[in-house]
């Protein structure tokens, strides 16, 4: 196929030229950066948040009034949970991964102020926690009962045991040696002194309330779990863990066990944890969803407008492919010629795309911590946009190629 | 002359249909799309107070030091603490250097209607000042005032959704309401209060709903009604409650009305003065830093607007730009194709202004349309976004972001015509230019 004749036609539709051209640089460049944001939200909603998400289910229960025995009233509530059938654990907790609300603290390695630090997410839990979240225990042990002290409202105090996930133990301790070491929530210059805490137990996964908020992400997976039964005046949050496919028959009558227990008593949110996922990336999902529909109707009006413009020159052309035709060009010389054409235009768009989409990458890499994307995934994207210029070009070329030769010796 | 284009217009339109579709589906996507990530920006930037955004402020002081915020993890680590601590907080209250002042916190308490369940709401502790300075729209009473705040007394202010939940179908002024087994005297009540963005306290999420319920500052510390929003210490804070409220962690927001320069200045010049007093005092051992934000200011500092509602308003303009570059080469492909037609037209004695004309009027009708599409697709993609914010129950603040208002119908349609036009003006030269003998002469 010469190339230098479609070149010189091409001189004579200049314009049309670039007006693809531009469309194809700029639907690469922008279906690229859009297809990387749309990897890094759903590889977001994709991260385990390391407790059994399918089978909780939690609520948040207040007293009416000011109660003076709130820990023999949770404990109440929690023996009638957990003796609930298809109920594995239950537990009274401040938060769970993603819930959105929680507390988080510094902690630290050494009882001196700046010394190495990490913000972890709290969960004050008891002896039933690590069966009611469904966590990963991977080393050492989880809380016996007789370590479980109170946590009444206004108290700040700090326990002699922790459980930490493995992200945070790798975090403070990078040689790996967390397990028994000691890690300090207050510095010697605090009013209590410095107050230290031994690792015990180290979690596989567990995400922070946080986890779903871009507040949260520089410290996703620190968590640590205090020993303190959480008994908040204004409220505590019930997390409820059943066996496989009883969530539903046990979110019915959880309810109505406790209000049948004491009626003086507020339950609500009373949700699955898909719910709580889901709403803890509504953000990410719907921009997510949105991106999508402007990749597809990006890509779809460039092939119009390949069609379209393809179709003029087409029309144009009609006498000129005629006498291609009766010169002796066979049909697949001509479909050929439109298909090249087409590649030489695509081509030097892709090329301008490419150029365009990394640098649009490099500025969303700063603007929204997004990771770079490689050589290879634009090159791929812009083979795909290839592709589909090829295929768009398809029908209109037919077109050309069943021009009659006859054509040449009518008059327009 | 114009009806006359007009309908050569249209007999050109139809002439070409499937290029006309084609121009029309390019400019109508490119318009749908772009508005609806546009009306969301629109609504999430906009102003919450007009009229007097640039008359409330908000103070910061440094009482977490420059090494705190640095270790602090996240994004925000190198701000200023963006709430006050309780001393510092009704210290400035005291000292009344504002026209209107503010002190306030969010609180969460239990309803116990007469009849059904307990249930609970948000509210805010807050002084009387608030009403005037954000503007609330009272729908019955009034807000109390000054006595009030200083006798700490039980009285309370409804918003609309709790009053219509608690005594639907009545004016509940003078009544009693019940919150956490106390009664409170009903003294107004509020309509529905659209704050969007919800500036005044921003610790909840930029798009959080309006409270319920408003009591007096006073009376919800002296209840000991802990906050229900964020609280933030760099060192431990003493026990209990009185501990708190002398302690340096952050939990209240606070906000002044200054509606002069020379007040603002004033203001700046008090604020610093203060805090290097405190710091004389030895609370800290930091060059005591202070910020004064207005509301316009205050939006941008604390990321009001996610950056991925940036881009995607950038994608969106990207996409618009595709579909005008895309009904470019079709209107081109369309005149240049009808270029016997217009040049019989020049020959017959049509000026090339007449030629214009009509390509122009031409060109308006694709735009149009455009917009008329654009607008559907506005509409759909916006019923679209709000399915997909909808978490059941009430109405959430995200959700109603994604409502189209008589504004955005008459900006969509215009930009619409406005970009058409645009796109059609190298088409249209173009098109007036062709030499009629040139033309006539080749065929």
């Amino acid at each position: 196929m010469e190339i230098l004749p479609i070149l010189r036609s091409l001189r004579r539709n200049r314009v049309g030229a670039v007006l693809i051209g531009l469309q194809i640089t700029l639907t690469l460049a922008i279906v690229c950066n859009c297809v990387s944001i749309i990897q890094q939200h759903l590889q977001q909603m994709r991260r385990p948040s390391g407790i059994d998400e399918a089978n909780i289910f939690s609520f948040w229960n207040g007293w009416l009034g000011d109660p003076t025995d709130p820990a023999a009233r949770v404990q109440g509530d929690l023996a009638a949970l957990r003796a609930l059938p298809g109920v594995i654990d239950a537990v009274a907790t401040n938060s769970f991964p993603l819930h959105g609300g929680g507390s988080s603290w510094d902690l630290s390695i050494k009882p001196e102020k700046n010394h190495r630090k990490a913000t972890s997410a709290l969960y004050y839990v008891d002896q039933h926690a690590l069966a009611a979240y469904g966590l990963k225990l991977t080393a050492g042990r989880w809380f016996r009962a007789d370590e479980v002290g109170e946590l009444r409202t206004d108290e700040d105090k700090f326990p002699a045991t922790i459980v930490i996930t493995q992200h945070l133990a790798e975090q403070l301790f990078p040689a790996g040696n967390a397990l028994g070491r000691l890690v300090y929530f207050t510095t010697k210059e605090d009013i209590q002194g410095a107050q230290a805490s031994l690792i015990v137990g180290i979690i596989q996964t567990a995400q922070t309330p946080f986890a779903g908020s871009s507040w949260g992400e520089s410290f996703l997976e620190n968590s640590t779990f205090v020993p303190f039964q959480y008994l908040d005046k204004s409220g505590v949050v019930y997390v409820v863990r059943t066996r496989a496919g009883q969530q539903a028959t046990v979110m019915r009558i959880a309810q109505d066990k406790l209000y049948g227990l004491r009626n003086r008593r507020v339950i609500q949110a009373l949700r699955p944890f898909s719910f709580i996922r889901h709403q803890a990336y509504l953000g990410e999902r719907a921009t997510s969803v949105m991106l999508e529909a402007v990749c597809a109707l990006l890509l779809t009006i460039t092939a119009f407008g390949v069609i379209g413009l393809t179709m003029y020159w087409v029309n144009q052309r009609r006498r000129y492919i005629g006498m291609r035709r009766a010169l002796g060009a066979r049909r697949l010389d001509i479909l050929k010629y439109f298909h090249t054409e087409n590649l030489l235009i695509a081509g030097t768009g892709c090329a301008l795309g490419i150029a365009l989409g990394l640098w649009g990458n490099a500025w969303l890499a700063v603007s929204l911590e997004l990771t770079r994307m490689s050589a290879a995934f634009i090159g791929g994207g812009a083979l795909m946009v290839l592709g589909l210029c090829q295929a768009a070009v398809l029908w209109p070329a037919l077109r050309a190629a069943s021009i009659p030769p006859a054509l040449a010796t009518r008059a327009m | 002359m114009l009806r006359y284009s007009f309908q050569l217009a249209l007999r050109g339109l139809k002439r070409n249909l499937a290029l006309t579709v084609l121009t029309v589906a390019a400019v109508g996507v490119g318009i749908g799309t772009c508005m609806t990530v546009l009306t969301t920006l629109v609504g999430m930037s906009g102003n919450p107070i007009p009229d007097k955004s640039s008359q409330l402020f908000v103070p910061q002081i440094d009482v977490a030091g420059p090494a705190a915020r640095r270790s602090s993890g996240g994004p925000d680590g190198a701000k200023l603490p963006s709430q006050l601590t309780y001393r510092d907080a009704v210290a400035l209250l005291k000292a009344h250097r504002g026209v209107r002042q503010t002190a306030m916190y969010e609180v969460a308490q239990t309803v116990n209607p007469p009849g059904g369940r307990p249930f609970q709401v948000a509210g805010r502790a807050t002084y009387a000042d608030f009403f005037t300075m954000f503007e609330a729209p009272f729908r019955a009473g009034a807000a109390w005032g000054q006595q009030q705040d200083d006798n700490r007394e039980n009285v309370v202010v409804l918003g609309a959704h709790l009053a219509e939940r608690v005594f639907p179908h009545r004016n509940p002024v003078g009544s009693t309401i019940n919150l956490n087994s106390r009664d409170y005297r009903i003294i107004g009540v509020l309509d529905t209060w659209l704050l969007i963005p919800h500036f005044y306290d921003l610790t909840g999420g930029g798009f959080a709903d309006t409270e319920d319920f408003y009591i007096p500052f006073t009376t919800a510390i002296e209840r000991q009604i802990p906050t229900w929003g964020g609280t933030n210490c760099t060192e431990l804070p003493p026990p209990g409650w009185q501990g708190r409220l002398n302690s340096s962690c952050v939990w209240i927001q606070f906000w002044v009305e200054l509606p002069s320069a020379a007040q603002v200045r004033a203001f700046r010049d008090f604020l610093q003065g203060y805090a290097a007093q405190q710091q004389q005092l030895g609370r800290f051992h930091w060059p005591a830093e202070v910020a004064l934000h207005d509301v316009t200011d205050w939006l941008v500092y604390s990321d009001v607007v996610p950056h991925e509602v940036r881009v995607n308003s950038l994608v969106a303009i990207g996409l618009l730009v595709v579909c005008l570059v895309n009904a470019v080469g079709l209107m081109l492909a369309k005149f240049s194709g009808r270029s016997v037609e217009l040049s019989l037209r020049r020959a017959l004695g049509a000026s090339r202004r007449d030629v214009y004309l009509q390509c122009i009027v031409e060109t308006t009708i694709v735009g149009f349309l455009g917009g008329l599409l654009g607008l559907a697709l506005t509409a759909a993609g916006l019923a679209v976004l709000r399915a997909l914010l909808d978490l059941g129950g009430r109405d959430s603040v995200s959700g109603r972001l994604a409502y189209l208002d008589t504004q955005m119908v008459v900006i969509t349609v215009i930009v619409a015509i406005v970009a058409t036009m645009c796109s059609g003006l190298y088409p249209t030269y173009r098109a007036s230019r062709i030499q009629p003998a040139w033309q006539l002469k080749v065929q």
